[in-house]
């Protein structure tokens, strides 16, 4: 663990009118690593990952993404990761083929690669079938799948997937959680995955950062997160026990 | 320019193969036709054994048939199809949640409006041209005279002046769309600031005129006032687009004519001056009057071009 980490923030801090959105984010992330990120709705999940990616500039502090600074090298930083935006929008009057055919595009992927990519890709993501229908049609589910087959087709050295099992049932939850351990593993991508459900990401996640309203309140393994923070095995830890505890060590 | 490819392609391809395009098309072509024909039937009977005069040709364009000329549609209607195209092309984006994933691909932002206007602009190209050459065929065998050199050259100066001037609208739209989130805000905000432009300056700048110059009793028979009430009124109506373009296109398709002053604004020594029917002017002549108000178009739509970049780039890109 001595190497350069791959993400890199400090004092991000993010404030719209007088509302700290996110405060004073420090924190690092390793190569190959699947980090979770975890809060409750309102947190600051969302805006510290457009501050990384360079979407949204941060009123204080700075971010770097495999050495590039989020704000000034934004192109750099997204030419190497993938984003999943929470509530994944398509064009709704184009098929799935089209729809990532256009994202090739701008990666600047020739049409001859990428079409050979694309149907592995859609294979990958279990919507071959579905390959020609307007996106229009899908079920949220499936948007999903296609947004993970996005990032197939790019390879990114890093992917950015913003509550990528936001309103799945159970077994379409699964079935992503198990996706995503298997592009971290067979493709070597390093993960930021954003969730509000620790059950849902415990399984895969090698670390997971817990963030309460614009703070990153604890970040490290999960057994050593029920350790430390709870005393407990780590098969019961639940944030909602984290967030007492963070709450009963504030009132001390 | 990184990505300013592939949007302007996929921009093209939704625009060509959208109901409103075609709905759109549809209705200018068919005005365009009707137009056309009733005013070369009626050139044909009053041309009938007489010398034909120099520019018949352009008469096609400029001659009010029962209705209005082809001219003053184009004005009158052009700002329509600019804004029809732009109206929600950001914000459309915004709530279907693909801007957000457009921004973090690798491309400039700036070639997201880019690639759009571009676009925009290739469509607008595509209905004018396809008109004009539609509507120059039909005249040519409605009245039988092929058009000389120099009316060509017209009827191209016409075409490009109006494609900046439709460009502008299509600007003022994109605008709209990336400042207004909902898009029947911004389609709301764009017809109005369309019949602002439409009827609303001249009549603000009759007052103007009138606050400067009042017209009563005295000044009506004074010439010189006269002549300075109209020209204020003139100036004033200058900031309205439609009247930048108006002016620059009669001169360019309409070589009898001197000043950028439409014949019922002419002053009353200029009205009798017969020279104006005896020698028309030059091509560049003609080019030499319109140019500052060929400029102003360009610039004002840059601008507004300018703004949409400032906003947009400002912008909070996220999904929710
Ligand atoms: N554009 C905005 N303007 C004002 N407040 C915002 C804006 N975006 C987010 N916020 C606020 O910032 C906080 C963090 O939001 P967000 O990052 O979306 O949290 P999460 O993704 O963890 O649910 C919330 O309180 C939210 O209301
Ligand atoms: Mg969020």
């Amino acid at each position: 663990m001595n190497q350069e980490p791959i993400i890199e923030t400090h004092n991000l801090s993010k404030i719209y009118g007088n509302q700290l959105a996110v405060n004073d984010l420090t924190f690092s992330i390793q190569e190959g690593e699947i980090f979770g990120f975890l809060g409750p709705n309102g947190s600051g999940k969302t805006t510290a990952l457009l501050m990384l990616l360079g979407l949204t500039e941060p009123t204080k502090g700075w971010a770097r993404v495999a050495g590039f600074d989020s704000t000034k090298e934004a192109i750099k930083v997204k030419k190497i990761v993938g984003y999943i935006p929470e509530n994944i929008g398509f064009y709704d009057d184009m098929n799935a083929i089209q729809n990532l055919q256009f994202i090739a595009r701008l990666n600047n992927m020739p049409d001859s690669v990428s079409s050979i990519k694309i149907e592995e890709a859609l294979e990958s993501v279990r919507l071959k079938e579905e390959a020609e229908k307007k996106v229009g049609a899908y079920s949220r589910g499936m948007r999903q799948r296609l947004g993970l087959a996005e990032i197939f087709i790019k390879e990114p050295r890093i992917a950015f997937l913003d509550e990528p099992t936001l309103g799945l049932d159970p077994e379409g939850t699964n079935w992503i959680i198990d996706y995503i351990q298997s592009l971290s593993r067979d493709k070597n991508i390093t993960i930021l995955l954003s969730s509000h459900d620790l059950k849902q990401v415990q399984k895969i996640s090698d670390r997971i950062g817990i963030m309460l309203k614009g703070r990153m309140i604890a970040v490290g393994s999960i057994e050593k997160l029920a350790k430390e923070k709870l005393g407990v095995d780590d098969k019961e830890i639940s944030l909602d026990d984290i967030y007492m505890k963070y709450f009963q060590e504030e009132a001390v | 320019m990184t990505g300013i490819g592939p949007i302007f392609r996929k921009e093209l391809a939704d625009h060509f193969s959208s109901y409103r395009f075609i709905i759109l098309f549809a209705l200018i072509a068919m005005v365009s036709l009707i137009t056309t024909y009733m005013v070369g039937i009626s050139l044909r009977e009053e041309l009938g054994g007489v010398a034909k005069p120099k520019f018949v040709f352009l008469m096609l364009f400029t001659s009010t048939g029962p209705l209005f000329s082809l001219v003053q549609f184009v004005a009158f209607f052009g700002p329509l199809i600019g804004l029809m195209l732009g109206f929600d092309s950001i914000n459309r984006e915004r709530s279907s949640g693909t801007l957000s994933r457009l921004a973090a691909q690798p491309i400039y932002r700036d070639s997201i409006i880019n690639g759009k206007f571009l676009s925009g602009v290739a469509t607008i190209s595509i209905i004018l041209i396809s008109i004009l050459l539609v509507v120059s065929g039909l005249g040519l065998k409605l009245i039988g005279v092929v058009p000389g050199f120099e009316e060509v050259w017209r009827i191209f100066l016409y075409l490009i002046i109006s494609i900046f001037y439709i460009s502008f609208w299509l600007g003022i739209s994109i605008l709209f769309s990336i400042v207004f989130r909902g898009i029947a805000t911004s389609a709301l905000a764009t017809l109005a600031i369309w019949i602002f432009f439409s009827f609303f300056v001249s009549m603000g700048a009759s007052v103007v005129a009138n606050a400067i110059i009042p017209l009563d009793q005295s000044t009506r028979e004074d010439t010189e006032m006269l002549m300075r009430h109209i020209r204020i009124q003139r100036i004033v109506s200058l900031i309205s687009p439609m009247q930048l373009y108006n002016d620059s296109t009669a001169i360019i398709i309409d070589p009898t004519r001197k000043t950028t002053r439409s014949l019922v604004l002419m002053g009353p020594l200029e009205r009798l001056s017969s020279e104006r029917f005896r020698r028309p002017l030059s091509l560049s002549q003609s080019i030499y009057i319109v140019i500052p108000h060929i400029i102003s178009l360009i610039a004002i739509t840059f601008i507004c071009f300018g703004v949409s970049y400032a906003v947009f780039m400002k912008q909070e890109i996220r999904s929710t």
